[in-house]
């Protein structure tokens, strides 16, 4: 089968993949980049698991072409952290809120939630629970993830405010 | 690992076009939200596939200086609702394919595959149809325009010949200028759910704003195909805007209509929809351009 070489930013860092062109981003981001945060769900763009962020917003790797990704930049739970490994706001938010369960929605649900956190004014709870329609949770009912993202993007708009 | 044979990814349109018509069987791959849904599920094991995806060419809304706007087929749902034009001509457009999906698959689905796959329930296709919008389909031998509404020949059949791509949709000026439309997505669920029904009204009034110049409605789901309902606008154009309007509106809107039952709906449901849509549509289209029902 045709191979080929693809060249992406993956978490800010380049980098070249050699892979088959049948493979999938989700596929390309586990076996090729070893990123396990991207999860293997439904397969078919249902469940929001595999989100991560391409050009910064929000997409399903399971039903991405790896092929797609050359040229665009690519972030996944793992860029999240500082050089250190020190997680970042939102993830602490999502363990203080206890909006984690069992874990497997939870790497998905934190990319959905990036482009909210950074909104420069407050959502409402609707408008959160809208932005985060493409990902299932079986465990939480949902409350306690929206509390997370909610309190997180207060706290970066007050340090933005800080800031000026 | 998805399971097609031959990958081809052309450069150009083009490429794209040379490719199509030397292997007219392979599928256009635009985002892939149904393509590579259905090749997960074993539909099409072993199909050769043209990813048109990174054809950048494709991408956009721009306007012609007679006034027609153009929407290239890869934009996707969320650059149309983002889109500037859109937003100040065409806002339903824009409103319509938000209710589609999740996030995620507004980053990914196009305006294209979505009228491309010729479904009853496509989003876009509703608004597209009830603004009379035209096709642009080429192929390596020449351009064709056919109006969209000649378009769908059945459930999933569409009038684009193998060797052909949807290149650009039309909406001329006379069609959008001084109107103002609504779109209800009738849904189990508020994301994630196709249509159970879904209805676009847009409307444009004479300059007191007593009167329907023109009213159009177009149908999801209520007939194999997306459709207007013909015999109620024109029972309603150039009717004073009343309540009569409505009762006139609802009373010849079934005329048109072949709903089916299926596991969403019954087809007595689906009617029940199609009326009391189709009056909330045009209700929320006359507010919106300025008009007041009377009486």
């Amino acid at each position: 089968m045709a191979k080929k070489a693809i060249t992406c930013t993956v978490n800010g860092k380049k980098r070249e993949y050699f892979i088959d062109v049948r493979e999938s981003l989700l596929d390309m981001l586990r076996g090729n980049a070893g990123l396990d945060s991207v999860k293997h769900g439904c397969d078919v763009g249902e469940c929001g698991a595999c989100t991560v962020l391409i050009n910064g917003l929000p997409f399903n790797s399971c039903i991405y072409l790896a092929i797609w990704a050359d040229g665009k930049e690519i972030m996944t739970l793992e860029g999240l952290s500082d050089v250190k490994g020190t997680i970042s706001d939102i993830q602490q938010a999502f363990i203080d809120e206890g909006a984690v369960q069992c874990g497997f929605c939870t790497p998905g649900f934190i990319m959905s939630s990036i482009p909210i956190i950074n909104k420069e004014n407050p959502s409402t709870r609707e408008e959160i629970r809208r932005q985060i329609s493409g990902n299932l949770c079986r465990c939480t009912g949902y409350e306690k993830i929206v509390d997370a993202i909610e309190k997180t993007q207060k706290k970066r708009i007050a340090e933005k405010k800080e800031t000026v | 690992m998805y399971d097609f044979n031959t990958l081809y990814e052309p450069n150009t349109v083009e490429e794209a076009l040379a490719l199509k018509k030397v292997h007219p069987e392979a599928l256009l791959l635009a985002g892939g939200s149904d393509i590579l849904i259905k090749l997960r599920e074993g539909k099409l094991a072993g199909c050769d596939i043209i990813s048109i995806y990174m054809l950048d060419e494709l991408r956009g809304v721009s306007i012609q200086d007679n006034g027609e706007l153009i929407i290239r087929p890869l934009t996707s749902f969320t650059g149309i609702t983002m889109d500037p034009l859109i937003k100040q001509h065409v806002p339903v457009l824009g409103d319509a394919v938000d209710q589609i999906g999740g996030p995620q698959i507004r980053n990914i689905g196009t305006i294209g595959g979505n009228i491309c796959n010729g479904v009853t329930s496509a989003d876009s296709a509703t608004t597209l149809k009830a603004y009379d919008a035209i096709l642009e389909l080429s192929s390596a031998d020449g351009v064709r325009n056919l109006p969209y509404a000649e378009f769908n020949l059945g459930p999933g059949k569409v009038d684009l010949k193998p060797e052909e791509i949807l290149t650009a949709i039309r909406i001329p000026k006379e069609s959008w200028d001084q109107t103002c439309g609504h779109y209800i997505k009738y849904a189990k669920r508020k994301a994630m759910d196709i249509a159970t029904l879904g209805c676009s009204v847009n409307v444009k009034l004479t300059k007191d704003k007593k009167h329907i110049e023109r009213l159009r409605i177009a149908f999801g789901v209520a007939a194999p195909t997306p459709i207007r309902a013909l015999t109620a606008e024109k029972a309603a154009n150039g009717h004073a805007v009343d309540a009569h309007l409505l009762d006139i509106i609802t009373a010849n809107v079934e005329a048109d209509v072949r709903p089916r039952t299926s596991w969403r709906a019954s087809k007595e449901f689906r009617l029940h929809l199609v009326k009391e849509l189709a009056r909330r549509a045009t209700v929320a289209s006359i507010e919106k351009a300025g008009g007041t029902i009377h009486g």
